[in-house]
């Protein structure tokens, strides 16, 4: 986890050393807008690990750990949704409303709102069994 | 399992192999040094201005290096993938780090690239100055075609596609173009002149030819820019300063005038319909 | 010795417990599986069809170039091909193939994951995929005709004025689509290689290749919002009654360029990672030695990562409003991180048992071509150089450098991983066949280009008239084009003839990663059991537990000597 939050703090590091380059040498703002953007997606999650680094014992993936230490319940995947397949035929509905015509908007928000509800439903389950 | 010992044969082939190397290159490095300035043009144009000779020069300078540096690294490629074929099923010597040699293959390439922007920054500055002048003409690119105009002077060309309008300049002068686009973006390309340059609209690019040879050049649209962007063709006619003055003079003729007043029109009518030169080339 | 190894234990995760995974089959399998492995294999199958789809319409573009006034095609189409054929390749093709297909299947097995960390966000990910490469195409029937402003698509070229219709409606919405499902595969990735490796998988024992995932997962969430953005405001522009890239009412058209290349550099990194990636595995593996130079592989990937956000702006040389030297230093300096990973490579092979299988020839194919495309990349990051090539066919030919440069890396990787997805192997003699059909190929058809451009042909022209002498070089580009044909025609027979011929078994190439420890194709939630991890390559510290890396200035004597005293 200490490693992680060091990339990614090194990464936000370069972005603000780049910006405070760029930003006063160009005329230009739009790529020094986005370089302080970048700036900040590195210190973010980066500052996030660095803070749970602290507070945390390194975890079985980041030491000499066995398989055993591994072993448990790592979480719930479900096998097999329809939801997902049901989300994307929505905002491809959403989409093409934007050319075909506002009509299909109908349809797409309304498999928008079906996956969603029946998603997290699904979530609530813990998956599919 | 027992591993493989290394033969001592094994162990010498690197350093062989760097000497091999080492006189595989020594020829050509030492032809390219002593023909000194007569470098092969490695398929750029020479350039018929003074800025685009640099550019050149700049050219064949990386070129050496792109050669050297690839057949260099093109000669281990050989070298390892014939000398290291399959021979046997034994494992190889597990060999992971070598500390001092990364090193060296970070610093060298970074001394290289200091080498390269140090050249470039030279060359740019020459190209990208704008030494003061008084001749001037400005650029106005539209779909698809040109429009010179010579400020302070009566002179305008304009030409839509194959029409291929000329826009005289003189000889060992400085010129500044003053390039703009009235639409889309477009790209004012001289092969010869080595330099291109986009026409963008609402912005007012000023950059200098210094040409070093009369002629006529070809120039050609280098930016999409919709249906006949193929054909957006210009020539560039470089003329002594005489010439240059006699035919600015031509258009103060009434003859003159009415012919740029003509083109003046003719432009205002054809970018805003955008109806584009018959030829064989149908739309759709 | 026997500390080495670990008994290999039943591994977590798996809530079934059993072999065999009861669900549906068939149509309803496809439209609803979350499992990595299917999606994986759904975006390998609709990648490599828009391959086909772009190398098709790439096949008209050289048969129109072939003489000076050529009419097989309009100027109209000629520009809807060109259009087509790069948004094709690059967005529906490159990209999905590079971080969706192969990362999607062979990452959380190499990580010793069993799924990704989200895998119904992982399915959404191709269907919006795969809608969006629909929607995209669709422009082709629409009555105006697909998009036909270039797949950079500038503005004010791209504007509801220059460019009215539904088709380059439908390539924003198209390629909104896909960028969505960019940015949640990155989510994916990340979370996944944060969060679900095996025990003992420090961030130091990945592959090269899930280390490149990983890297490219955080390109991905850096640069594709800018993109997705700048669709929004192009979309604006266009129907909406903005004017942010139109100077008429007061926009600046160079901002459309400023924003698309700031996610469009950082893309060439994550279209080109991935094959790294995939390269850097395959060559260790048919060299029989560890990769030379693990951790500066690691840390060249994450300078090219860090500089290839800073160098947007030498797409734009030529616009006369950016600041040269800072673009040109950056552009150049990328050279370095990129040199170190070819001299890794060599490295690599350098001393070891270099096994010439399909899968290494495209990997060789691959370094070379991308020396070429990296050296002349090199000159396009001096400005004075880029002047005078800029928008000629010296670019395109350096690009196509670049990118068949992928294509032989991915090629490598299909024929490296085929069987570890269909439990089948691929047939190596028609492999090598596709190999040297596409290697030459490839350097007949960038060759002639590179000295087009010199000579002075823009790119995107579908006519040359006024200098037909350019006629001749473009006969010799088209030829390698078409030759690029025949080597793809051979991997689709390759596929069809291999299919469940010759069973591949757990581990065909005595490989390294975690992949090959599981069966062939591996099971629901992926392992049953897993080895001790003590090094990037577990599988291979398994298998040969005598053989294990040296570190610098270590000797086999020394292990020797270890070995007594223990």
């Amino acid at each position: 986890m200490r490693i992680e939050a060091r990339i990614l703090l090194l990464l936000g590091l370069f972005f603000g050393i780049m910006c405070a380059v760029y930003w006063p040498t160009s005329n230009e703002d739009g790529g020094s807008v986005m370089m302080f953007g970048a700036m900040l997606l590195g210190f973010l999650p980066g500052g996030y690990y660095y803070y749970w680094s602290r507070r945390m014992k390194p975890r079985p993936e980041d030491r000499d750990a066995t398989q055993e230490e591994g072993s448990g319940f790592v979480g719930a995947f479900p096998s097999t949704s329809i939801f997902p397949f049901l989300l994307g035929m929505g905002a491809w509905f959403v989409v093409l409303a934007i050319v075909f015509g506002i009509w299909l908007l109908i349809p797409g928000f309304a498999l928008v709102l079906w996956a969603f509800i029946g998603g997290t439903h699904e979530s609530r389950r813990g998956g599919q069994r | 399992m027992e591993l493989t010992p290394q033969s001592p044969r094994d162990a010498a082939g690197p350093k062989r192999a760097l000497r091999r190397v080492r006189n595989l290159l020594a020829l050509p490095i030492a032809a390219i040094v002593l023909s000194g300035c007569t470098l092969p043009s490695f398929g750029a144009f020479k350039s018929d201005t003074k800025t685009g000779q640099s550019t050149y020069h700049l050219w064949q300078w990386f070129s050496v290096g792109a050669i050297v540096i690839g057949g260099f690294t093109l000669l281990l490629m050989a070298y390892v993938m014939i000398r290291y074929r399959r021979r046997s099923d034994s494992i190889p010597k597990q060999t992971q780090y070598h500390l001092p040699l990364e090193i060296t293959y970070t610093i060298i390439p970074i001394l290289i690239v200091i080498g390269l922007f140090v050249s470039t920054v030279v060359v740019e500055n020459k190209v990208t100055a704008n030494p003061p002048t008084n001749v001037k003409i400005d650029v106005n690119a539209f779909q698809w075609g040109w429009k010179f105009t010579y400020p302070g002077y009566n002179a305008v060309v304009v030409g839509q596609t194959t029409q291929a309008p000329t826009m005289e300049m003189p000889v060992n002068t400085n010129v500044h173009i003053s390039l703009t686009s009235s639409d889309v973006i477009h790209g004012f390309y001289v092969p010869k002149f080595n330099f291109s340059r986009y026409a963008l609209p609402g912005v007012d690019n000023i950059f200098t030819f210094d040409a070093i040879n009369t002629g006529t050049f070809f120039g050609q649209c280098s930016q999409l820019c919709g249906l006949y962007h193929s054909l957006m063709w210009f020539h560039v006619k470089v003329v002594t300063m005489s010439q240059y003055k006699a035919w600015l003079a031509s258009f103060n003729t009434p003859a003159g005038i009415a012919a740029a007043k003509a083109a003046n029109e003719a432009t205002n009518q054809q970018t805003s319909t955008g109806v584009a030169t018959k030829n064989a080339y149908g739309g759709s | 010795m026997t500390d080495l190894l670990d008994p290999p234990v039943v591994v977590h995760g798996d809530d079934h417990g059993h072999d065999e995974h009861h669900g549906p089959t068939g149509l309803v399998k496809w439209l609803t599986s979350t499992d990595h492995k299917v999606i994986g294999l759904s975006y390998t199958i609709t990648s490599v069809v828009m391959l086909v789809i772009g190398g098709a319409l790439a096949e008209v573009i050289r048969a129109q170039l072939i003489s000076p006034n050529n009419h097989l095609v309009s100027l109209a189409q000629y520009n809807e091909l060109f259009t087509m054929h790069g948004s094709i390749m690059i967005y529906l093709f490159a990209g999905p193939f590079a971080f969706g297909a192969l990362a999607n299947f062979v990452v959380p097995l190499q990580i010793g994951a069993p799924d990704m960390a989200f895998p119904r966000l992982n399915a959404l990910s191709y269907w919006l995929y795969l809608s969006g490469s629909i929607t995209m195409l669709l422009g082709v029937f629409t009555a105006g005709g697909a998009a036909n402003f270039g797949w950079v698509g500038y503005a004010p070229l791209s504007n509801a004025v220059n460019t009215p219709g539904a088709g380059a409606d439908l390539w924003i919405g198209g390629l909104l689509l896909t960028g969505f499902s960019a940015i949640f595969t990155g989510v994916n990735l990340t979370a996944t290689i944060f969060y679900l490796r095996a025990p003992g998988m420090t961030l130091f024992r990945m592959p090269i290749f899930t280390w490149n995932m990983l890297v490219v997962a955080i390109l991905i969430l850096l640069a594709f919002p800018v993109l997705t953005a700048g669709l929004i405001m192009l979309y604006a522009d266009r129907h909406f009654g903005t004017h942010i890239f139109t100077v008429s009412g007061g926009g600046v058209p160079v901002l459309w360029q400023n924003i698309f290349w700031f996610w469009g550099h950082p893309e060439v990194y994550i279209l080109a990672l991935p094959f790294f990636g995939m390269v850097s595995d395959i060559i260790p593996v048919f060299s029989r030695k560890p990769m030379f130079g693990y951790k500066g592989m690691v840390f060249a990937t994450l300078t090219i990562a860090a500089l290839s956000l800073g160098v947007w702006a030498h797409h734009m040389f030529t616009t006369g409003t950016v600041l040269l030297p800072f673009f040109s230093i950056m552009s150049l300096l990328i050279a370095v991180p990129t040199g170190i990973k070819i001299f890794n490579w060599i490295g690599t092979m350098w001393g070891g048992t270099v096994i010439y299988s399909t899968a290494m020839l495209m990997s060789i194919g691959f370094v070379i071509t991308f020396l070429i495309g990296g050296l002349t990349g090199i000159y396009l990051a001096s400005p004075p150089l880029d002047f005078f090539t800029h928008d000629t066919y010296f670019v395109v030919a350096h690009f196509h450098s670049v990118v068949v440069a992928l294509v032989m890396g991915g090629m490598a990787g299909l024929y490296y991983w085929g069987p570890k997805i269909t439990g089948y192997m691929l047939n190596e003699r028609l492999g090598r066949w596709q190999f040297w059909w596409l290697f030459i190929g490839t350097q007949l058809f960038t060759f002639p280009m590179y000295l087009l451009g010199l000579k002075g042909m823009p790119r995107r022209i579908a006519v040359y008239l006024h200098d037909p002498s350019w006629a001749n070089l473009n006969m010799w580009a088209s030829i390698g084009a078409f030759m690029i044909g025949v080597s793809t025609i051979i991997f689709v027979i390759n596929c069809v003839y291999s299919w469940k011929r010759v069973p591949a078994g757990d581990n065909p190439w005595d490989a390294n990663s975690l992949e090959w420890f599981t069966t062939s194709p591996p099971p629901h939630h992926n392992f049953y059991r897993l080895p001790k991890i003590r090094s990037e390559r577990p599988v291979w510290d398994y298998n040969h537990p005598e053989a294990r890396a040296l570190h610098h200035g270590e000797d086999h004597e020394e292990i020797h000597d270890m070995a007594k005293h223990v």
